[in-house]
């Protein structure tokens, strides 16, 4: 995301970024080292604070917001990214982040996922995906596996999980990523370079649920994720070749940017309404000549 | 009896029903008269029947009346299913070739047109649509000029060739009635004022244009659609940022979205579109950010009648997200007040950080009337209330006055009001939250809820009910105080409620209107100071089970004396009202539910 980050005037420390309370997720919860990279990629690109807003949905994850010194919205289950649509475009000079579960952004947030990724909205979108429900203790989600036994399906899942990167693939996300919360350094870059993306950047993050999700932990992450980076074939200028990698599942699956391109026109940047800067800035008066053209129009 | 005269132009959609309309009312407007245009059309793009009802006066003309003046059946079965319905000194022009007239009442002139002889209809399809404007223009003792010019302005962009071909056809049209069809008795008259002619969605496009909307964005759903249609067309211009959105849960969380940056949004939509708002709209008044929604009502449940109008989502509205939280409702009372309402509405949600609704229907929304371009001003009082920003469009403290840290967005006050900083504002930060939470965001219900701070939280919001009280006006009576019966209406009847008491008081039931524009706050003891001298109390409304009667029983135990209903799609005519009035008075009845007689 974002066109023209702004950067502040002194050097930010992670005290800078921490919110007003801890955290309360679980001790070991994968999003502990989720928010800790999203505090460092801050630091690192020196965004002032105040020029920031995270805004989530509902989940243990969604309250991200509340653990950050920033602008914040912790809206409903599932809306995240509409709220983010509207902020962005009233004020696009704003750096937006998202931030969400696999059941806010993949089942109740569906479509508003798969929209805001062909409008290519100016945003970081990052989902902790844990593959599970957390916060309402332990459900299958969109992305649970095949066989896996929740509460609501004590018999195993019958249902195919969706696969968020091709998905994000198809519906036209300008910059696809996935991380690993037990990956800090690589995390953080991912999550600097979606920043600085000029576009939809979504990022999945596997971010396991010690309490609910005993199928993918980190153990079962540990041996099995391979980063895109160290492998020299990989183009992420190459949609197809993307795409491939992104059906990898099993004994290796693929961390790291899968895709990313420039070319596409951010939604605020294609719209002329927003030429003379933010509408936030902007006077709320019509001017009188083009009130009386309205009114005109109607005689 | 206001001296008017109506027009109706039937005919099955895609027939050009509307061209004709548009002509007579650009021709009566430019005579410097009031009109009032009602469509009574299908949810189908071609065929289905459509019967545009235009009505025009020297004064005020508040709805489409009883009586049609002229007929013109574009089809069979238009002329079938409304000659019928006309009376002594009504005309009916159609197509001779193709259309053959069933029996008329005493007193009504037909007048066939010849069509194939007047005009070549192998290379103007329309012809016959047009020779009937030209007669009937001669027949209202209007000028050719007039519709000449129109004609003009209409055809200018396909050439002179197109311009003359239709210019001679109305001629043509105009010149045979002059010989063969009699004028009516009282040709059209012609003022000196000049006004706009504007549908109830236009008028509240520009009224969120006028309150200093930046942001507007919609799922198109009948009958709001022509809100955005104004908007996108005029949103260059304007200098709003419209957008469609993938469904009503993502307006509304958008709407939200672009309020809490610190603009002005607005969104529309009708009752379905609404239900899927609900929750949105708990969100706007949690976390105190205000939007605009306005739900234009077509007749339900469900899909209902999409193209039909109704009164039937006041509860809905009422009941609209679950908990307690403050809002203000109102009721638009006809087109011009639809512009007038949404800077006030605006000025409201601003100042009481809570959601603000504009519940309008059909008859408002596309129906379309004049009005004086004076209450069209878009120099409208701004009061965004005590909002934080870095430029001057707000009026709360200056932001040197804070220290991070030292900000609570929540701060608990006497007004429940919380000085509100938009994103971008250093100094300010915070989170909001639609968990409940303290006065500086951070949630109180996830780890430990504390009663006293959830409670203090409660109150500081609704405190703000108070405020909003003091801020609305009572609703107040009109006619005469001392009358036989007392007509209660909310929104968009006030205009026809408003004609019956007159029709009524000239037959000799003296009759005065309480008309309702703000549902919330209601305002209950003085409609009851007001209610509580009335001699026989009638609510009249465009729905089923009488949601307003209910509402307002709900609210101040009010039991009136009868009930006015109608839940036909199609809406009150000023007779349902009257003779409605006049079986409750005599006893027969108490429940009226006033059949239509118009098959459209
Ligand atoms: C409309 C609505 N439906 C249901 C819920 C209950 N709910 C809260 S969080 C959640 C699922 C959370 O799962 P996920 O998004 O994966 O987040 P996690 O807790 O796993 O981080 C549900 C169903 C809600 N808050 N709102
Ligand atoms: S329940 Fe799972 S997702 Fe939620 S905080 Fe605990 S470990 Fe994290
Ligand atoms: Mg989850």
């Amino acid at each position: 995301m974002a066109t023209s980050v702004q950067r502040a005037s002194q050097q930010l420390t992670m005290a800078d970024l921490k919110g007003k309370v801890d955290p309360d997720w679980c001790p070991g919860c994968g999003d502990f080292g989720v928010l800790a990279a999203v505090q460092k990629a801050l630091v690192e690109l020196r965004i002032p604070t105040y020029n920031v807003v995270t805004i989530s949905g509902i989940g243990c994850s969604s309250n991200f917001p509340g653990y950050m010194n920033t602008y914040g919205m912790h809206t409903l289950h599932g809306r995240a990214l509409a709220v983010a649509t509207g902020l962005k475009l009233a004020n696009h000079e704003l750096t937006v982040l998202v931030t969400g579960g696999d059941g806010d952004g993949f089942g109740i947030g569906g479509n508003h996922f798969v929209h805001s990724m062909r409008r290519n909205v100016d945003l970081l979108y990052i989902v902790m995906d844990n593959q599970i429900y957390g916060l309402t203790t332990g459900q299958t989600s969109p992305t649970s596996r095949i066989g896996m036994k929740t509460k609501s399906m004590p018999f195993g899942n019958i249902e195919a999980p969706v696969n968020p990167i091709s998905l994000a693939l198809a519906a036209g996300a300008t910059f696809v990523a996935r991380g690993f919360s037990g990956e800090q350094k690589h995390l953080t870059e991912l999550i600097k370079q979606g920043i600085e993306h000029p576009g939809f950047s979504f990022l999945d993050v596997f971010s396991p649920c010690v309490t609910y999700n005993h199928d993918n932990t980190y153990q079962w992450f540990r041996p099995r994720v391979k980063k895109l980076e160290d492998d020299s074939a990989h183009d992420p200028t190459n949609w197809m070749a993307a795409m491939e990698k992104s059906l990898l599942w099993g004994e290796e699956i693929p961390i790291g940017k899968f895709f990313e391109r420039t070319d596409v026109s951010t939604l605020h940047g294609a719209e002329p309404v927003l030429n003379n800067g933010p509408l936030v800035h902007g006077d709320l008066k019509v001017p009188p000549e083009v009130a009386r053209s309205f009114v005109e129009e109607l005689m | 009896m206001k001296q008017t005269f109506a027009i109706g132009i039937g005919g099955a959609a895609g027939q050009g029903v509307a061209t004709p309309g548009d002509i007579f009312a650009k021709i009566f407007s430019r005579r410097g008269l009031h009109l009032n245009a009602y469509n009574a059309y299908q949810s189908i793009i071609r065929g289905g029947h459509t019967l545009l009802t235009i009505r025009t006066g020297t004064e005020k003309v508040t709805n489409m009346g009883d009586r049609l003046d002229l007929l013109i059946p574009l089809n069979q079965d238009t002329m079938d299913r409304h000659l019928q319905l006309l009376t002594v000194g009504a005309a009916c022009i159609y197509n001779a070739d193709t259309i053959k007239p069933g029996p008329a009442a005493d007193g009504v002139q037909l007048c066939p047109l010849p069509v194939s002889e007047l005009a070549d209809i192998s290379r103007n399809k329309v012809a016959q649509n047009t020779l009937a404007m030209g007669a009937g223009l001669h027949m209202m003792g209007i000028g050719f000029q007039a519709l000449e010019e129109v004609l003009r302005e209409q055809f200018k962009k396909k050439g002179e060739a197109v311009v003359a071909e239709n210019v001679g056809v109305a001629r043509a049209g105009y010149d045979y009635a002059a010989a063969h069809f009699m004028a009516f008795p009282n040709p059209i008259p012609k003022t000196e004022n000049r006004y706009a002619i504007l549908s109830g969605n236009v008028a509240m496009a520009m009224g969120g244009a006028a309150a200093g909307v930046k942001f507007y964005c919609a799922y198109p759903m009948s009958p709001s659609t022509g809100v955005l249609h104004w908007m996108a067309a005029h949103a260059r211009k304007a200098g709003i940022m419209v957008r469609q959105v993938e469904d009503e849960i993502g307006v509304i969380n958008m709407t939200i979205g672009a309020a809490h940056a610190g603009v002005r949004a607005m969104c529309a939509t009708s009752g379905g579109g609404f239900a899927l708002m609900s929750e949105g709209l708990g969100m706007s008044a949690m976390i105190e950010t205000p939007v605009v929604v306005i739900n234009c009502q077509r007749a339900g449940p469900s899909t209902g009648v999409p193209t039909k109008t109704e009164q039937g989502d006041l509860w809905q509205m009422l009941g609209a997200a679950f908990g307690d939280y403050p809002r203000v409702i109102a009721a638009p009372l006809d087109i011009g007040d639809c512009f007038k309402l949404i800077p006030e509405i605006f000025n409201l949600a601003d100042r009481f950080q809570c959601p603000g609704l504009v519940l309008c229907d059909l008859l408002l929304s596309e129906g379309r009337l004049s009005v004086h371009p004076k209450d069209l001003d878009f120099n409208q009082s701004i009061d965004r209330g005590e909002l934080i920003m870095t430029n001057g469009n707000g009026n709360g403290a200056s932001i040197a006055a804070a220290r991070n840290g030292d900000y609570k967005r929540y701060k608990i006050t006497d007004s429940g009001i919380s000085p509100r900083a938009v994103p971008g504002v250093p100094g300010h930060i915070h989170t909001v939250a639609t968990d409940e939470h303290m006065e500086d965001g951070v949630l109180i219900s996830d780890e430990f809820t504390n009663p006293i701070k959830r409670r203090a939280m409660m109150e500081k919001r609704m405190r703000k009910v108070a405020g909003i009280e003091a801020a609305v006006p009572p609703p107040t009576l009109s006619g005469p105080r001392d009358a036989d019966v007392t007509l209660i209406g909310w929104g968009s009847t006030k205009g026809v409620i408003e004609e019956a008491c007159e029709i009524l008081n000239e037959e000799g039931v003296s009759a005065n209107q309480l008309q309702i524009r703000w549902l919330v706050p209601l305002h209950g003891e003085a409609i009851l100071d007001i209610l509580r001298d009335s001699r026989h109390t009638i609510i009249v409304e465009n729905n089923y089970s009488g949601q307003f009667a209910r509402y307002l029983r709900s609210e101040t135990s009010f039991v009136p004396d009868g009930h006015i209903r109608k839940y036909d799609g199609e809406p009150f005519m000023p007779h349902h009202i009257v003779e409605a009035v006049k079986q409750q008075l005599a006893g027969q009845t108490k429940l009226s539910v006033p059949m239509h007689e118009i098959m459209v």
